[in-house]
């Protein structure tokens, strides 16, 4: 329980922004390690192995190939090795009926893709900064819900 | 048959055999705090670690993370308490543990990467949406337990903290449940 870190997975087709994020994560306050992957395929693909290490928070671009986010959430949901792990979703426009979808399906937060580089970092602290009181003060996520 | 443990005794009859079994010189001081006679290596600090987080035992690294939790737990005391407690949170804090707030709140905030305030809003919003699940009190009431001046009070709070209202949390808890029950019963189905 005691690190001082979070583990993260990303997931991103577009090479860009999975840069984007981990430049960002280097640059808070709260320790954050990375992993990431092109799509949603080799995703699940990791996560159903043996080996695969369970990250506290999974972000997700809405729009993935192979798999895309949704199924990758309902595949995660069925499976109580993941009931700890936190899934954000993030995108730069989406419906209020297409969150809503996002949650109802299990996701935990959604993240308003920006473009400004500083808007981004400040809500990408605000995400990590709040994950970090659920992990170390034991909260429910099942009650965790997030729209920023 | 049935057994009944002694929480205090097993823990520390756990962590003595442990002490042990590594080598460490020590001295178990008051329920949950260990004097070594000799510092730990790094190595030493990390094996021994690992092995107590087995048996869920974890080991709080310093008085500033111990006295950080302490201010959580009088945080969480404090907000899901069923009597409503007559001082402010500040007064409440610093006197539960006997230093002045200026002193807890930067620590805490040093420590936990958010300010006791924070915290504090952050539980609140916890316990109401415990509340709204359940169901059993409409949001006024739910308002005035927690020591909101009004509903509008707490939506707003609530909005802030979450990035929804509490009739949206609610309304996807609600459809959230009904599709992870479609979900159970397929399974059930087939198994």
């Amino acid at each position: 329980m005691n690190r001082e870190y979070l583990s993260v997975i990303l997931v991103d087709d577009d090479e860009g922004n999975r840069i984007l994020f981990k430049n960002i994560f280097k640059e808070l306050k709260i320790g954050v390690k990375v992993q990431s992957f092109g799509n949603g395929e080799n995703l699940m693909e990791y996560l159903n192995s043996k080996e695969a290490q369970i990250p506290e928070i999974l972000f997700m671009n809405y729009h993935i190939s192979q798999k895309n986010s949704l199924e990758c959430i309902s595949e995660i949901k069925t499976d109580f090795r993941f009931d700890n792990m936190v899934t954000a979703i993030y995108s730069e426009n989406l419906s209020e009926n297409e969150v809503e979808e996002i949650f109802v399906n299990g996701a935990n937060i959604f993240i308003k893709k920006k473009d400004d580089y500083n808007a981004m970092k400040k809500v990408l602290s605000e995400v990590i900064t709040i994950n970090w009181q659920y992990y170390t003060s034991g909260l429910n996520r099942d009650n965790f819900i997030m729209k920023v | 048959m049935y057994v009944k443990f002694d929480f205090n005794a097993l823990c520390k009859k756990i962590l003595d055999e442990k002490l042990k079994e590594h080598g460490l010189k020590y001295r178990l001081l008051n329920f949950g705090e260990v004097e070594f006679y000799e510092s730990l290596t790094q190595e030493q600090h990390t094996i021994f670690k690992k092995n107590l987080e087995d048996y869920g035992i974890e080991i709080i690294e310093s008085q500033r993370t111990a006295l950080a939790q302490k201010i959580k737990d009088a945080i969480v005391e404090l907000v899901f308490s069923e009597e409503m407690i007559p001082v402010k949170a500040s007064i409440y804090i610093a006197e539960k543990l006997n230093h002045s707030y200026g002193y807890l709140s930067n620590l805490f905030s040093e420590v936990s990467f958010t300010s006791i305030e924070n915290f504090i809003i952050l539980q609140k919003i916890e316990y109401a949406k415990e509340l709204i699940i359940n169901n059993k009190q409409s949001l006024t009431e739910i308002a005035h337990k927690l020591n909101y001046s009004s509903v509008a009070h707490l939506s707003t709070q609530f909005k802030n903290m979450t990035g929804i209202t509490p009739s949206q949390f609610q309304k996807i808890i609600v459809k959230r449940r009904k599709a992870q029950s479609l979900i159970s019963n397929t399974r059930m189905q087939y198994e």
